[in-house]
């Protein structure tokens, strides 16, 4: 198993103003599964990433990435853990602006240490996964919202990681271009036998997903 | 540095135009460390030039040479005293002089015994003591016209001297030195005072290395003091070299808070970037090693760049100016500047680490 959430709760506040971001959840995902998360502005669905994602604490539960106790990791061993096996897709401003759509995919082996150029095979392998290998030395403002956000994901992949989450990566885009990025993810899931949260708020972008949960209210429900 | 220098490359409008700034600051160092350079050279060039290790003034003058007055005796005994090789009477007055065709020369006199150590060796004319009222005067002076053979005339005390001599004897307290036999110095100085022959304001010595000088000081009733430390005596010296320091502290902050500031809203600017950066998990220490690393670079290049615009503006000053650039202040006032560049970037970009790497999630948190 690679990501397994038990009884976490999150909770934002104090007194009256208490808001559960997150109410008792329980996950559990696979490598190779694509988990889609749906449910209103305000529900939790962030909240649910930046706990998997070892960026947050909860305030109670258990969170275990690729065997790794998140919650007694110190926030060293937290930022290794993001490093080397965990991969990230957020919603916008998920690039680097002064770095080339090429340096941006070979970030993530920078930050672990590599010297700058080492990877890059790995790299333009996975631009042409993504259908951008024509445009690596193109910038964040030269790109359409779709490209960044495969941009992104080629990114999230670099390290391969064991688990892979992604924020609303379709909000950007219209209709077709977000299933172009859903169907990207699936396909990207299988191959590299990750474990993948989607989270969206858009229920036609679901057919891609080996399972579907609701968020509402810090509450994850099993999708109707 | 990958971040760094793709950085500086993708935002060199905004990095340029704080460069540029950080550029006419130091131009404006190097100026002025030529200028303090220069003016204090200006103002000690003539001690300097003297072949003594140190000056003797008289205890109660508080190490000042117009109020400083020293007796036959002392430096008699002085020079018969251990540890002395040569002792000899210095009179050191600045005074207002009128050529034959009546241009006004200011003149810083020397007065000085012809056979003592102290004696200039002209370049042109005679020496010293060849004639009874003749001076040997410093280039400076003959450059505004007075030659070999002319006359000097000090109205206030009713005195004519007679150009004996040109030497390169400089400059004391921005004036041009001139030569005198001690004598003649002395009647300048104090007139016909019965006892003006028995006078001079320091004694110059010549010390051995392990001259025992508080104890000479202590036999003579003098304050001995290095031939640099006596800079310090000449008029103005202080002043100059405190307002210049002044000015550079000042240039020197400036250039902190510059930096400071741009990086603060540099570093404001790439807060979400940094967080992204953090989810990514980048650590601190690579972060600030990017940011110091990328204010090094920035800072140097442009302390560069001015260096070599002032340099290149300190070639064009005339001789009028009191001009001099050496290797060693202007590179050492470009270190600082530098440092203190660095330091008000440490400032600003200690802020990276308290960034939240959750913001990386959406503006909304
Ligand atoms: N730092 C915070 N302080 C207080 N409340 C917070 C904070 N962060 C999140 N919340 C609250 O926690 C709840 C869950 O937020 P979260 O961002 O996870 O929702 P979401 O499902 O991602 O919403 P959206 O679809 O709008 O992105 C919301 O009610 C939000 O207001
Ligand atoms: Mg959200």
């Amino acid at each position: 198993m690679t990501l397994r959430l038990e009884q976490v709760t999150l909770t934002h506040g104090d007194g009256d103003e208490q808001v559960h971001a997150l109410d008792d959840v329980g996950l559990e995902v696979q490598p190779g599964e694509l988990v889609a998360i749906v449910g209103p502005s305000g529900s939790g669905k962030s909240s649910l990433l930046a706990v998997s994602g070892a960026l947050q604490t909860p305030n109670a539960g258990q969170v275990e990435v690729d065997g790794v106790d998140v919650i007694r990791a110190s926030k060293a061993e937290r930022a290794r853990l993001r490093r080397e096996r965990i991969g990230f897709v957020f919603q916008a401003d998920n690039l680097v602006a002064s770095l080339t759509v090429l340096e941006q995919v070979l970030l993530p082996r920078y930050l672990q240490g590599h010297r700058p150029g080492q990877d890059r095979d790995a790299a333009h392998r996975l631009l042409e996964e993504v259908g951008l290998a024509h445009r690596a030395t193109h910038r964040p403002h030269q790109l359409s919202g779709g490209e960044r956000q495969r941009v992104g994901i080629a990114r999230a992949l670099m390290n391969d990681p064991a688990l892979l989450l992604v924020d609303e990566p379709t909000s950007a885009l219209d209709h077709r271009r977000g299933l172009e990025i859903v169907g990207l993810l699936a396909r990207e899931t299988a191959a590299h036998r990750v474990a993948t949260i989607m989270v969206t708020h858009d229920h036609s972008m679901l057919e891609h997903a080996d399972r579907t949960l609701a968020m509402e209210d810090g509450h994850l429900t099993r999708a109707h | 540095m990958f971040l760094a220098l793709r950085e500086l490359r993708f935002a060199k409008g905004r990095f340029s135009l704080v460069g540029l700034v950080i550029a006419l600051v130091a131009t404006l160092m190097v100026l002025l460390s030529g200028l303090a350079t220069g003016l204090v050279d200006d103002g000690i060039a003539g001690l300097r030039a003297l072949p003594a290790t140190h000056l003797a003034f008289d205890e109660d003058a508080d190490v000042s040479f117009p109020s400083s007055i020293v007796e036959r005796d002392t430096w008699e005994s002085l020079a018969e005293a251990p540890g002395v090789e040569e002792a000899a009477p210095l009179g050191n007055t600045l005074f207002n002089a009128r050529t034959d065709q009546d241009v006004p020369v200011d003149l810083a006199l020397f007065g000085v015994e012809p056979d003592s150590f102290l004696a200039p060796e002209p370049q042109d004319g005679a020496p010293l003591g060849a004639e009874a009222d003749g001076v040997v005067i410093a280039e400076a002076i003959a450059d505004q016209g007075v030659e070999i053979g002319d006359r000097l005339s000090i109205e206030v005390v009713g005195l004519d001297l007679t150009v004996a001599g040109i030497a390169p004897t400089g400059t004391f307290g921005h004036v041009p030195v001139a030569y005198a036999p001690l004598d003649v110095w002395q009647q300048a100085a104090f007139g016909h005072s019965p006892d003006a022959a028995d006078r001079a304001s320091t004694i110059a010595l010549r010390l051995d290395d392990g001259a025992d000088v508080a104890g000479l000081d202590a036999g003579h009733g003098t304050e001995t003091v290095t031939r640099s430390e006596s800079f310090h005596a000449s008029p103005g010296y202080t002043e100059e070299t405190q307002t210049m320091q002044m000015i550079q502290a000042a240039l020197y902050l400036i250039s902190a808070v510059l930096v400071g500031a741009f990086f603060v809203v540099w570093t404001v600017q790439r807060r979400q970037e940094i967080g992204v950066l953090k989810a990514l998990g980048a650590t601190d220490r690579l972060l600030l090693r990017e940011a110091l690393g990328q204010s090094a670079i920035l800072i140097a290049a442009s302390a560069a760049a001015g260096l070599a615009v002032g340099s290149l503006l300190g070639s064009l000053v005339g001789d009028q100016v009191p001009f001099s650039l050496q290797l060693g202040p202007v590179l050492s006032s470009m270190g600082l500047l530098v440092l203190f560049g660095l330091v008000g970037a440490a400032f600003a970009i200690r802020r990276i680490t308290a960034v939240d790497p959750l913001i990386a999630l959406g503006g909304s948190r």
